[in-house]
């Protein structure tokens, strides 16, 4: 057989000849062994059954576009992405860098501005639609903004990372990668006991504690409750899920009112009190008489309450402007601005197309570049140069030359894949990674992700709204030795 | 709690609850259908099953036309099964029952949402059958079932706070309506001119009526005699011990209201006590001296009533 040397970094296995253990990356030796002895139909089994109880619980979400409302299930997939104990200390500490001097930056974007008047951010951004002058001024409880932020990782070799974007607005996914784990738990018990995985399930317990110490009522049970726009909203099953796990309400506009700067909620028992609301509604909706007038999600007089101290929002109004692409260039000089750090996670090399020399570049090399809308997000308005028609490119670049400062561009990233279970069997597919890190009393975050997966052969495009699926993160716990075969059997012997 | 989850869970049950009824109505009349001259007409039969439900000039909208004008049982049975047009079909409860619960899916325990969500996914197997055909009577057992299943599920699961009350409260208001309406239906068709009963047919009428609300083998345990309409009548208005009885139900509701933490209950809690007492106390005699009918339809009416109470103390976002 002849030897592959794949184009990609695979998580799994430098030599994609599969029979050879050697090439097979340690952390994931074990894991290999025991996949080559499963059979496929036995994976495919165990694939449909996670499809079974997927669509049993509920876990679907809705597309958008799409007039059937039906409710679809994200894909997922039965094999793990597994990563070293030092692999996630890095991603971790880089992702905590990166949050901190993100809520630093907008702290200062809404009080004295000395980024700009240091002259390291340009003043432009002051004019961006994400900037929220209604924020200007305000103080928020521990000058945290962004109390769940979701990061978006990418690799491109064995030591290669890269920061794709920074989530700070209403960043979605964290169900899954609680739900992914007890799927796997249940699927692959053997694969448990012989894996030292750290555990993620505690996730929605640090999430409350950190919502409970933003709170700026001064009560000794703050009540936080879960804003959601309903059960219609893509996202509405990851809402009910947290607010289940952390036992509080689920609320939408229509149960909160305004009164006496505060908002309460309608109860079985008469209005009671809200402090904190982590709410997974948009600026825009959030309240009609100061955003946008026609929502019928949010909550009239909400805002005014909010400035005056009545009530905490997690996250905070106005984060948008700390994750807008054209803000995500700055954030290496943020770090080292804020922190006196140098920055751990690398950005992508970014093209900002409303200077002259890179939007000529772009235009020269559109077919190798990915190219985003500065403000778009969840793949929608975004071409992949290498995978684009001659058509495609031609209308992009139209665009592209009426109004560029509304685009940036970056290189096609040769991102990792991970075997993964489709059709055909066992293929590598492209993978990209966003653990969430919490702010509030700490800046933390559980060890795991949501590892999203391109399920399409070649696509680079892992959005569940374009397809992609999900996989299990796992992290190994700091310092535990790989078991071998031998101590397995022996631990299960102690066991019985 | 929330008023609007309240709400929700209130209609969740209430519609699993009326999901039940109409299955328990449709198998015994599709029962009924079996025995030989037990009507003198494929309509006889069927059209009581359509005025339980109170569904006639709905159906007569939408299933009569020029040349056909019968109730028939093919059509009866669809109208009241699967038919997504009429608001009261097993169908559309089991549908509205399920939005209700995703709407508050976190209000529940995972166990009563799965339970429900997948009721929902296997009510798919029956899509597309012709049930008059075959395959009734297994599709009613089934829907007996889910919500058999449906109040295990709550009871064994849910905490004993005001979300598990309102579940009750719904389960009970709905099934009182539901028990007097099959009561007076049945009445009211079997004695057209106050003659006396004893006949064969009346025979599996009643036992049909019976059976329809499980109550045939508590009645030979309780009276081991012939099935006299009275007595059937104050098996399922006035005995206590009977769980589909109007007194049960009422036994129920009255020691929900009571258990609500919310000090908002007092009009509702002196409408179901006015009610209650009437069932406690009433003897069957006075109830038929004044006439069964004017007592099941003022009960009705009474129960209404008590419902948009609740309603408006408890659920209703003003």
């Amino acid at each position: 057989m002849k030897k592959s040397q794949p184009q990609f970094f695979n998580e799994m296995q430098l030599d994609l000849a599969a029979s050879s253990p050697e090439g097979v990356r340690e952390i994931y030796k074990a894991y290999h062994q025991w996949l080559k002895n499963v059979p496929h139909h036995q994976l495919n089994s165990k694939r449909m059954e996670a499809e079974l109880l997927f669509r049993r619980v509920g876990i679907t979400f809705n597309v958008y576009g799409e007039n059937d409302g039906a409710e679809r299930l994200i894909p997922f997939d039965v094999l793990p992405r597994i990563l070293s104990a030092a692999e996630w200390r890095h991603l971790s500490a880089g992702s905590i860098q990166r949050v901190k001097a993100l809520n630093m930056f907008l702290h200062d974007i809404y009080h004295d501005q000395d980024i700009i008047k240091a002259g390291i951010m340009p003043a432009t951004i002051l004019a961006n639609s994400q900037y929220r002058p209604e924020m200007f001024g305000v103080d928020v409880p521990n000058q945290i903004y962004a109390h769940i932020a979701g990061v978006d990782l990418v690799r491109t070799s064995e030591s290669q990372f890269y920061v794709l974007e920074d989530n700070l607005r209403t960043p979605s996914g964290v169900s899954y990668m609680l739900e992914d784990r007890k799927m796997m738990m249940r699927l692959f018990p053997e694969l448990f006991r012989q894996y030292p995985i750290a555990p993620v399930e505690h996730y929605p317990q640090v999430l409350l504690n950190n919502l409970r110490a933003v709170a700026q009522t001064n009560v000794q049970e703050p009540t936080v409750v879960v804003l959601s726009p309903g059960a219609y909203n893509s996202a509405y099953f990851e809402h009910a899920f947290l607010a289940q796990q952390m036992g509080i309400e689920l609320v939408e506009g229509q149960d909160l009112f305004v009164r006496n700067n505060a908002v309460y909620m309608r109860t079985t028992e008469g209005p009671q009190r809200v402090d904190v609301i982590y709410r997974r509604i948009d600026d825009d909706y959030i309240d009609p008489l100061v955003f946008n007038a026609n929502s019928m999600l949010g909550v009239p007089g909400l805002l005014s309450v909010y400035r005056n101290g009545g009530v905490t929002l997690a996250n905070a109004v106005g984060t948008g402007v700390a994750d807008d692409k054209a803000t995500y260039i700055h954030v290496p000089a943020m770090i080292r601005f804020y922190l006196g750090e140098e920055p751990l996670l690398e950005n992508v090399p970014t093209y900002e197309l409303s200077k002259e020399d890179d939007l000529a570049y772009t235009l020269a090399h559109l077919h190798e570049l990915v190219v985003k809308e500065v403000q778009g997000s969840g793949g929608y308005g975004m071409l992949v140069g290498p995978a684009a028609s001659k058509q495609e490119l031609e209308e992009f670049r139209l665009r592209i030359i009426s109004s560029p400062a509304s685009y940036i561009a970056q290189p096609t990233l040769a991102l990792s894949t991970c075997p993964t279970l489709v059709a055909e069997g066992i293929a590598p597919r492209h993978v990209d990674l966003r653990p969430f890190v919490l702010s509030g009393k700490t800046c933390t975050l559980v060890p795991g992700a949501l590892c999203r997966v391109a399920m399409k052969e070649g696509s680079l495009v892992v959005n569940s709204s374009q397809g992609g699926g999900t996989k299990d993160t796992w992290v190994l716990e700091e310092d535990v030795a790989m078991p071998s075969k031998a101590n397995v059997n022996q631990a299960e012997e102690m066991l019985c | 709690m929330l008023s609007r989850t309240a709400d929700h869970l209130y209609w969740m049950a209430r519609y699993i609850e009326r999901a039940e009824n109409m299955a328990r109505v449709l198998d015994v009349t599709y029962n009924m259908s079996l025995v030989p001259n037990a009507a003198e007409s494929e309509a006889a039969l069927w059209l009581p099953a359509l005025e339980i439900s109170g569904n006639v000039e709905a159906y007569e909208r939408d299933y009569f036309n020029e040349t056909q004008q019968e109730y028939t049982a093919a059509d009866v049975i669809h109208y009241l099964a699967m038919d997504m047009n009429n608001p009261s079909s097993i169908y559309s409860s089991l549908r509205s029952a399920r939005e209700n619960a995703r709407a508050v899916r976190v209000a529940m325990t995972s166990e009563t949402w799965e339970n429900i969500n997948s009721l929902w996914l296997e009510f798919g197997q029956f899509f597309g059958q012709d049930l008059s055909q075959s395959g009734l009577s297994e599709f009613c057992d089934w829907v007996k079932a889910r919500s058999h299943l449906f109040r295990g599920v709550c009871f064994g699961t849910m905490l004993r706070d005001d979300a598990f009350s309102f579940v009750r409260l719904g389960t009970f208001i709905e099934r009182a309506d539901n028990t007097a309406r099959l009561l007076d239906v049945k009445y009211h068709l079997l004695l057209p001119e106050q003659e006396e009963v004893g006949g064969a047919v009346d025979y599996y009428e009643w036992s049909a009526v019976l059976r329809s609300v499980s109550a045939f083998q508590a009645y030979q345990k309780i009276f081991s005699d012939t099935i006299e309409p009275w007595r059937v009548a104050e098996l399922l208005v006035l005995r206590r011990d009977m769980p589909r009885s109007l007194h049960a139900c009422f036994d129920e509701i009255t020691s929900i209201l009571e258990q609500l933490s919310s000090s908002r209950a007092g009009e509702c809690k002196r409408m179901a006590g006015e009610l209650h007492s009437k069932l406690r106390f009433g003897k069957m005699r006075d109830i038929f001296q004044r006439g069964l009918h004017e007592f099941l339809s003022d009960f009705i009416s009474a129960n209404n009533k008590l419902g948009v109470e609740v309603h408006k103390t408890f659920l209703s976002i003003s």
